[in-house]
């Protein structure tokens, strides 16, 4: 198929057109220019007449650029004409022509300082917005509690089991590594630098009581709001786009009771459990560093551990953690709920799932040491 | 129209396309013509939506033969398929719009990957192709959450025109539609199909459908092609299936319709 021309001459005030080859969308990129040009503001021209009779093929591309420029030529008060327009193309030019082909104008938009401060205000107000959430959907828990209390078989037992391994059982492994990794390392550079001092003891005592009142605990919580947390989110925000969580409420189910409070069971219980076992394998790789790295033997390490630590550093650790546990769950469960039809908007929860919950994992652990130091622990 | 000896935009032959060990198609021939509305009817899973997705590559086949616009899909290299993807458009039962574009980006997306127009045409082409369907132009700037089923299926429309396709494939294009809606959107597709002279493959169990816009009717039954020809045809089959599809309770409406006008 021949590229589609437009062959022009100039008559005086009369301007002949004539269409040849096919007008198709393959080669509109060629033909807009051939109309721009003769569509340009002139004078001299009073009236257009298009020829149309060597027209090979036509298509909604081809008419629209006609048609375009026919628009032009009316409103420069051009007289314009079509002569010889197959009958087969009739119908699309009347489609093309019944278009108005304007974009509403867009809204006008705010100057950019107004806009920042406009969005730095939306982004306080939902600052305001997340803490009445969360702390409408941890009164919610308290109430599906209560009812689970008073009426114990409707507990999801099952569905908390589930989760119970999926958050629980299944991350051991990677919790075990990074935390034994994060003691060695701490080990390794309290080695190095207490050295200096011929302190090389005292990364006993450093590393036993850092490992278990903050760093097993933040560790796992950071570690849980990743994999679990996001998860969590990712879930009930697909269940919702999906209408499955509506489909619950009019069957006379809160969503609550039956999707949230089992996962949010489960992670309480299996964030303390991870948080001794991450704690106890970073104890495991700083005595292995200390050992091999600073020549502190296992024996010298273990009673050196148990002047340094009591019950009580174990105790701050291992407190801290259903709480951050709840924290996590209540978040992510907020999160997932907010999910609108996107993709995107999916994506976008699931990410901020994720940066909340260790923003204030980490402000709760803040607050947890103030608590603690003013009670003396 | 010009009535030309139709062309046979779509040849199928002795197709075998098995699912998890279990033949979904045995042995499909069939011819679809350009400047036609074949409708595709089926009992619900004898393998329709399996055929269309086997025609457009979405699904591999065991034997047989595919060939799109005189190109064998086997043979044909990735440019000459990218050619061939480029002359139809496929409109998905639930629509499938990208959820993060705009509905006019989404009309937009094929015109940006495979035509280098200005920016300016490509969005006048987009509000034509709105505008086409029967929307409003405002639509542009919507996202698809925004929008209602039949706005969806339209918008989805309007990107399966988007480059001026030869053959249109729709699957179940009036489902979940209410009946005017269904009945306008008929109109619609008969109007763009007269209008650019398509080859529309339609697959759908609306029997109104059926009546009002295709021109040819094929009946897939058994992994096979069970009958194939006008309305009439069809209403005149001894087909069992065929009699209880046609002649059963929900048929009566749509067929006094016809033997009315």
């Amino acid at each position: 198929m021949t590229a589609g021309t437009l062959l022009s001459q100039s008559r005086g005030d009369r301007l002949d057109l004539a269409v040849t080859g096919s007008w198709t969308a393959e080669h509109a990129r060629t033909i807009e220019p051939l109309v721009d040009a003769v569509t340009r503001p002139n004078s001299a021209v009073r009236s257009v007449a298009i020829d149309m009779t060597r027209a090979e093929r036509i298509d909604t591309y081809g008419a629209w650029l006609l048609e375009r420029a026919l628009r032009t030529w009316t409103s420069q008060g051009c007289a314009t004409g079509i002569a010889g327009l197959p009958e087969d193309y009739r119908g699309l030019f009347e489609k093309v022509r019944a278009g108005t082909h304007k974009l509403t104008p867009e809204p006008p938009r705010p100057n950019s300082i107004m806009a920042t401060l406009e969005s730095v205000g939306r982004n306080v107000a939902k600052v305001a917005d997340d803490f009445v959430l969360q702390t409408i959907m941890a009164g919610s828990l308290v109430v599906a509690l209560k009812r689970i209390l008073l009426r114990p078989t409707t507990f999801r037992l099952t569905s908390m089991v589930n989760h119970l391994e999926r958050v629980g059982w299944r991350a051991v492994p990677i919790i075990l590594l990074i935390t034994f990794l994060i003691g060695a390392i701490l080990a390794q550079q309290g080695i190095f630098h207490f050295r200096k001092f011929g302190a090389d003891i005292y990364v006993i005592d450093m590393v036993g009581v850092l490992v278990l009142r903050e760093v097993g605990v933040l560790i796992v919580c950071i570690m849980v709001a990743g994999r679990s947390g996001s998860s969590y989110t990712a879930e009930l925000g697909s269940m919702k786009m999906r209408e499955e969580v509506d489909a619950l409420r009019t069957m006379g189910f809160d969503p609550v009771e039956v999707l949230i409070l089992p996962r949010i069971v489960a992670l309480v219980i299996a964030v303390p459990i991870l948080t001794f076992l991450g704690s106890m394998a970073a104890l495991y790789g700083g005595g292995l560093v200390s050992w091999f790295y600073g020549g502190i033997e296992p024996p010298v390490f273990l009673s050196r551990l148990k002047e340094a630590i009591s019950v009580e550093t174990f105790a701050v650790g291992i407190i801290k953690a259903p709480f951050m546990a709840l924290l996590i769950g209540i978040v992510a469960c907020v999160e997932g709920l907010q999910v609108e039809g996107s993709a995107e908007s999916l994506g976008e929860q699931t990410t901020s799932s994720v940066v909340k919950s260790i923003f204030l994992v980490i402000v709760l652990d803040g607050f947890f040491a103030i608590f603690f130091a003013s009670i003396g622990m | 129209m010009a009535k030309t000896p139709a062309e046979a935009v779509i040849r199928v032959r002795d197709l075998v396309v098995e699912l998890k060990a279990h033949r979904v198609l045995n042995g499909i021939n069939l011819d679809v013509y350009r400047g036609e509305i074949l409708g595709f009817v089926g009992a619900s899973g004898a393998g329709k939506s399996v055929l269309l997705r086997t025609i457009i590559g979405l699904l591999p086949k065991q034997q047989g033969r595919i060939e799109v616009l005189g190109t064998d899909l086997d043979q044909a290299d990735e440019d000459q398929r990218q050619a061939i993807e480029r002359r139809w458009g496929i409109l998905f039962q639930q629509g499938a719009l990208f959820s993060s574009l705009t509905a006019g980006q989404n009309v937009e997306f094929p015109i940006v990957e495979y035509l280098d127009v200005s920016d300016r045409l490509m969005t006048e082409m987009a509000i034509t192709k709105l505008e086409m369907v029967g929307l409003k132009p405002d639509v542009y700037r919507k996202y698809p959450s925004e929008l209602s089923g039949g706005m969806i299926k339209r918008v989805a429309l309007a990107r399966a025109l988007a480059l001026d396709p030869e053959i249109l494939f729709l699957d179940e294009p009036t489902s979940g539609l209410d009946p005017i809606s269904a009945g306008d959107f008929d109109q619609l597709i008969l109007t763009l199909q007269r209008t650019s002279n398509m080859a529309v493959f339609m697959v759908t169990h609306d029997l109104d459908s059926l009546h009002t816009i295709c021109d040819r009717i094929a009946v897939l039954s058994e992994g096979q092609i069970g009958e194939a020809g006008t309305m009439a045809t069809m209403l005149a089959s001894q087909h069992p299936w065929l009699r209880a599809y046609f002649h059963g309770a929900r048929a009566r409406t749509g067929r006094q319709a016809v033997v009315e006008s």
